[in-house]
């Protein structure tokens, strides 16, 4: 990702000597996961057990994304029983797919999904790219971060949606202030996270470099910005869900098409299904970005030591 | 080996060092004045706190003086530069670098070729025993292996000079042992200067041919105390009575200095 190309793809195999042992693949990352699954410690299956008390060896072992699957079933499964009974005129699953279906077919489902996405995506990149660019600037140079410090701070306790009513004004009600509210929030959780990412970098490393004759701009691009990754990237998915609540709110703004604009519209008419679609809609499309992110974090910070 | 007649390759004058704290100074180095030969393994010892490890990096240039001068071939230390390596005892590898990555990195930033880059680093990489391991990452490694990933890293650039703040600190007894042999065994086949800090008594005089005895608060040098058992030095040299008598030597000017009570960081 940098000049220097930091991250060497093949390795990890290696033989281990007397040190710690090999990264068993699927670390857990800064961000907690929600695992559905009863996770008594799974890293640490390498350690011994007390003989005679955990569960036989064979049972312990189920694959995590079989839990996973196990447990989505589970859910559709107690929602499909809650609806049955009647709790508080909650559709069931057969009846939001069967809506999801119908919306599929008139391509509203579609449209939907696309107009929110390309919403979430420019604010996101935009309030990413600027984040890590303002977050280096902070961690390097302590005058930029006594500036912004205050302005980051203060923005930082205003609710993106807060600032909605000012952006319409400014801004009126076209797509920029949706993605400025989206751009906001994406912003002000990566530039945190990349601030402290720059301030925390080991001095040694630092010190390292420097004495095997590399300058500060090269200190820069190949110390600080590796060093930094994983944190610009905690931050990133941290952003990523602060924009995804935010577009639903954004989209209240005289929106025309977009999954928030169709659940505020199919509220006024007690269509519940299309409500549960819209919800189900955004949670998958969050959940497919999210694991996205994921994945580059685990490609690009795979150097980490992980416990 | 040593030479001391020509020049000193490393010449601290009068040098001092204060860091302020709450309510004054914190003398670390009070005004030492040491010169070190070309091809000299001068070993520093010392109480922790004694200023060992600043009065390394005032030389690596990674510490200014807050007065005299620390002066390095003739010229005087302003900053950190390759003409003198530093191994610092946390290893300080690039974790997101392969072994070899990190050997180049000081070719790298000089903008070597790719072709003599991976020569020389895979030359250094030989020389400290990790040619399998040239594509591992760091976090697979072990302690004594991480540190000699780091030396070669050091060697790549072929500095004049090695200053290594206790390198083997945080490494077992065994690979401590492993690694003193090779060092010695390098810098005998090479022309570098070797300022070596720790707080290891018996590293101290099995590796030196001077050994430096500070003293803490403020930190100076107490003795200095010559090691003229000749190289190569082996198992034997370990066990020897002149050995036993140099160490027992070094060891009450280390232990036997003014009480301290203990010292603050």
């Amino acid at each position: 990702m940098t000049a220097g190309q930091p991250m060497d793809a093949a390795v990890g195999r290696e033989p281990v000597m007397d040190g710690p042992a090999p990264d068993p693949g699927e670390g857990a990352a800064s961000v907690p996961e929600p695992t559905p699954a009863p996770d008594d410690g799974e890293g640490s299956a390498s350690a011994p057990k007390p003989v005679g008390v955990a569960a036989p060896h064979g049972a312990r072992r189920v694959p995590a994304p079989v839990l996973n699957v196990l447990s989505l079933a589970a859910g559709v499964a107690v929602w499909a029983l809650l609806a049955a009974h009647g709790v508080g005129g909650l559709p069931g699953p057969e009846a939001v797919g069967r809506r999801a279906v119908e919306m599929l077919r008139d391509g509203t489902l579609e449209g939907d999904m696309l107009a929110s996405l390309r919403r979430v995506l420019a604010g996101f990149a935009l309030g990413t790219v600027l984040a890590v660019l303002v977050g280096f600037l902070m961690g390097w140079y302590p005058v930029v971060r006594a500036l912004c410090e205050p302005y980051v701070q203060f923005f930082r306790t205003i609710p993106p949606l807060a600032l909605i009513p000012v952006a319409v004004v400014l801004m009126g009600i076209g797509e920029t202030p949706k993605i400025f509210v989206i751009f906001l929030a994406a912003f002000l959780s990566t530039v945190v996270a990349t601030l402290q990412g720059v301030v925390g970098v080991d001095r040694t490393l630092i010190d390292a470099a420097r004495v095997l004759g590399a300058r500060d701009t090269a200190v820069f691009l190949r110390v600080v910005i590796p060093a930094a990754a994983p944190f610009i990237l905690v931050g990133m998915r941290i952003g990523l869900g602060s924009a995804w609540a935010t577009v639903v709110a954004a989209e209240l703004i005289a929106a025309q098409e977009g999954l928030g604009f169709r659940m505020q519209h199919a509220e006024t008419y007690y269509d519940l299904d299309t409500i549960f679609v819209g919800l189900v809609a955004i949670g998958v499309l969050g959940l497919v970005m999210d694991r996205l992110l994921l994945l580059a974090e685990h490609r690009l910070t795979r150097w980490q030591e992980r416990r | 080996m040593t030479d001391r007649t020509s020049p000193p390759k490393i010449s601290f004058r009068d040098v001092g060092c204060r860091f302020p704290v709450r309510g004054g100074h914190f003398t670390a180095v009070d005004r030492v004045s040491l010169d070190v030969g070309e091809r000299e393994f001068v070993t520093v010892v010392g109480p922790s706190g004694c200023g060992k490890s600043t009065l390394l990096n005032m030389a690596a240039g990674l510490v200014t003086p807050t007065s005299g001068e620390v002066v390095v071939d003739g010229r005087r230390v302003t900053g950190p530069g390759p003409d003198r390596g530093v191994i610092f005892q946390q290893y300080a590898l690039f974790p997101w670098l392969t072994v070899r990555r990190n050997v180049e990195f000081g070719l790298r930033v000089a903008g070597v070729g790719a072709a003599e880059r991976r020569r020389r680093a895979d030359e250094a990489i030989a020389l400290v025993g990790l040619g399998d391991f040239a594509d591992a990452l760091p976090k697979t490694l072990s302690g004594g292996m991480k540190q000699r990933c780091a030396i070669a890293r050091a060697y790549a650039v072929d500095p004049d000079v090695l200053l290594m703040d206790e390198p083997f600190g945080a490494l077992d007894s065994l690979t401590r042992v492993q690694l003193q042999e090779q060092l010695l065994d390098t810098w005998s086949r090479q022309t570098r200067t070797v300022v070596f800090v720790t707080h290891d008594v018996e590293e101290a005089v099995y590796l030196a041919g001077r050994v430096v005895v500070m003293a803490a608060r403020p930190g100076r040098v107490h003795r200095i105390v010559d090691v003229p058992l000749p190289y190569p030095r082996t198992e034997e040299t370990r066990l020897s009575p002149e050995f036993a008598a140099l160490r027992n030597e070094v060891w009450s000017a280390v232990h036997h200095q003014a009480p301290v009570e203990a010292p603050a960081r």
